[in-house]
């Protein structure tokens, strides 16, 4: 190329000159625009502070807070039995697979293990717990877009899922089923057959979801290219579960993670999807709910039989040090820090929740998308609020 | 009228006045129980209100008393000339609509020789009241959810008025009685008796009727001017008690008056075959009835299958799909028309 003469660099400075004149008086103060903390898009109240130029989001900044409970705090005044009763409440959806990083927090620091048969067991809930939690989202990213009835179906088959965690546990929601060295009770009679057949209505309602959304054309133009994460990006932020392998990390806490839980008995498959867009979000969740229908029906067919509890003092003391264990919840990676100083409760708990890594990566997410994809990135990234306030 | 009934001016006037009273209440209830309440409840696996009556028949007339009882409330900040004006404008069109449906050869308010032109022209006049509630709320989500509306209901208008050229170039008049008697007494393939359907020449002109209908309507697909799970409700987010039912009332109202003219203009009207005359007004209403009911359903099974558009999609799909497929139509429509 010929080299740029002094007068056509001044002509092009100029230019830009001229142009930026141009775009600062053309350029409007913007409306901000609250979304949330009560708006239908957050499911709780998550409030989003956005910035927008016509429907054009140019600046957004998620606010949260609103529903913190405390919980780190208040693990510091309780007994480590009493703490599983909290930490059910920070995914709601999902809870029992809240319990169990905690508890396995306490017995790495214990140096107790539970035996095999309450490891298969907590395998099975914890996956019924993210079929509890993650159906309600693929019928729930039909409604922020637009469809209603996915939902329905999604509260109709996950329904199944709860009353059996319910026989088995005695709570829907909060199921407090976890011991330190064990569980609560064994399982009822004639469970794994019921629960088997459960499954076989959540396959059949992924199947259901992948024709009624995932076929669906406008479902696509909504959802395809919308909110693109490139792995690096995600990496960055901290994001996990399947929001990072949507964007094509393959990374599963269940499988590289050295968990004493059942994961590693069965044969099952960790999905990525190299797009990291909406849509991949929505598929790799849904071949993550088919996934977990085979890990509980293999566990099923190879549950140990044996004692449920390990032998553990009547009065639980936990001997000082440290420990962090984190699995791959619902939402993504979960884990607990444990500080213990020898006494009935924790020193210091710091409680890594999903959720709450996952959306700070709104203010980078959000630039320069319009108002009806923010609700689509929200949903596709799919928080829940207690998760993120705890 | 016979020769047996001579009213006066006045008189059949305050008839006429009756009866599209009776007539828009009755068919937002028709429409919202058989389709919201129950249609929408069985296609979601769920019984829908079954309390309230026998199958819950009498829910809507409970809704409809809650929302009489319930505070007039003004945002601080509103218009409130404006703001109070807006749903009356709204239902305002919605009734004007009912005046040129023929329901019988002679049971028509008022026989316009522009009767599907009158009818498209009011259903717009709905976007002033639309833009009024946007504007006198004093919202941001109701501004955006108003001028969404104010641009779907525009670009869609177009696709709507030329689908239905087609129509008028077939039957050689805008007014719709005698767009019924052309089906009456048209052919197919020379066969006569049964009339010819306008849906089955101008089946192209129907598809692109209904997706028009349902743009300015504002259904999902496109409803994104209500958008619930983003603009909470649109323009109608701060509007309470009677004044958000006449809202409510003139969105199913109006559905109710799409449908009818649907059915007008593709399915033959009241015209059933073999059935003239006097036989013909009684029976029409009836028979009128039953296509519309066709029509809504087809209206209301896209609304509860389908997510919704964004706004810059919705526009490219009227604009780049919805109105060169019209004027296709409308040329093949017109050269056929010439040359046959």
């Amino acid at each position: 190329m010929a080299a740029v003469t002094e007068y056509q660099k001044a002509a092009y400075i100029a230019g830009q000159a001229a142009d930026a004149r141009v775009n600062i008086e053309l350029e409007a103060e913007g409306m901000t625009l609250n979304i949330g903390p009560q708006h239908p898009a957050t499911h709780g109240t998550l409030r989003i502070v956005v910035r927008l130029d016509g429907e054009q989001v140019i600046w957004a900044e998620p606010v949260c807070g609103y529903m913190h409970r405390g919980y780190e705090k208040l693990s510091e005044v309780r007994t480590y039995p009493q703490i599983t009763t909290l930490v059910n409440r920070i995914d709601w959806l999902g809870s029992f697979a809240n319990e169990v990083p905690f508890i396995l927090a306490a017995e790495k620091l214990m140096g107790v293990e539970a035996p095999p048969r309450a490891q298969w067991i907590r395998t099975i809930l914890f996956e019924m717990g993210r079929l509890g939690n993650i159906t309600l989202f693929l019928g729930e990213m039909g409604v922020q877009l637009g469809a209603l009835t996915p939902v329905f179906y999604a509260f109709r088959d996950r329904e199944h899922v709860l009353n059996l965690i319910e026989a088995a546990t005695g709570g829907r929601f909060h199921p407090n089923y976890d011991r330190i060295g064990g569980l609560k009770e064994d399982l009822p009679k004639g469970w794994g057959t019921e629960v088997k057949g459960a499954m076989t209505r959540v396959r059949g309602f992924c199947d259901e979801m992948e024709e009624l959304l995932l076929g669906n054309e406008i479902f696509e133009t909504r959802s395809r290219g919308i909110g693109v994460i490139p792995a690096a990006m995600a990496a960055e932020y901290g994001l996990s579960g399947a929001n990072i392998r949507a964007s094509g990390v393959d990374w599963d806490i269940r499988r590289d993670g050295d968990s004493p839980l059942a994961w590693k008995h069965c044969d099952w498959k960790v999905w990525t999807h190299p797009d990291g867009d909406s849509f991949a979000r929505y598929w790799v969740r849904l071949q993550e709910v088919r996934e977990a229908t085979r890990i509980i029906d293999q566990l099923l067919d190879g549950l140990p039989s044996g004692p449920i509890q390990a032998k553990v003092p009547r009065i639980i003391k936990v001997p000082a040090g440290e420990a962090w264990v984190h699995t791959d919840n619902p939402l993504g990676e979960m884990g607990y820090y444990v500080v213990s100083k020898g006494g009935l409760g924790p020193f210091r708990t710091k409680i890594r929740t999903p959720s709450f890594s996952n959306i700070s990566i709104l203010p980078w997410l959000l630039k320069g998308v319009y108002v009806p994809d923010v609700i689509t990135i929200l949903s596709s990234l799919y928080f829940i609020l207690g998760d993120i306030d705890r | 009228m016979t020769a047996a009934l001579h009213l006066a001016y006045w008189q059949t006037t305050t008839i006429k006045v009756v009866v599209i009273m009776g007539v828009v209440p009755t068919a937002t209830i028709v429409v919202v129980y058989t389709f919201m309440f129950k249609m929408m409840a069985h296609m979601q696996s769920r019984l829908g209100p079954m309390e309230a009556g026998p199958h819950g028949l009498l829910q809507l007339i409970a809704d409809a008393g809650k929302f009489l009882q319930k505070e007039d409330v003004f945002p601080e900040r509103s218009d409130r000339a404006v703001f109070a004006l807006a749903p009356i404008v709204v239902l305002v069109s919605t009734f004007l609509l009912y005046v040129v449906i023929p329901a019988g050869p002679r049971l028509i308010l008022s026989n316009l020789d522009t009767g599907i032109f009158f009818a498209l022209a009011v259903s717009s006049l709905s976007v002033l009241g639309v833009l009024m509630a946007g504007w006198a709320s004093a919202n941001k989500y109701s501004l955006i959810g108003a001028l969404r509306a104010a641009g779907q209901l525009i670009a869609y208008e177009l696709p709507l008025v030329l689908g239905v050229v087609g129509v008028v170039i077939q039957a050689g008049t805008m007014s719709l009685q005698g767009i019924v008697n052309a089906q009456a007494h048209g052919a197919i393939f020379g066969f006569k008796t049964l009339g010819e359907p306008f849906i089955l020449p101008q089946f192209l002109g129907f598809l692109l009727f209904v997706v028009g209908a349902q743009a300015e309507l504002t259904q999902t697909p496109f409803d994104m001017p209500l958008a619930e799970s983003e603009l909470v409700a649109g323009y109608v987010v701060e509007y309470t008690g009677f004044r958000f039912l006449f809202f409510y009332m003139a969105e199913f109202a109006t559905a109710f008056a799409f449908a009818a003219i649907g059915a007008t203009l593709f399915l033959g009207g009241w015209y059933v075959p073999g059935v003239h005359g006097t036989a013909a007004d009684v029976l029409g209403p009836f028979v009128l009835g039953t296509k519309i009911m066709l029509v809504s359903f087809l209206i209301f099974w896209f609304r509860f299958t389908y997510p919704r558009f964004r706004e810059d999609q919705l526009q490219a799909v009227a604009w780049k799909y919805l109105i060169p497929l019209t004027l296709v139509n409308i040329v093949v429509t017109g050269v056929l028309k010439v040359v046959v």
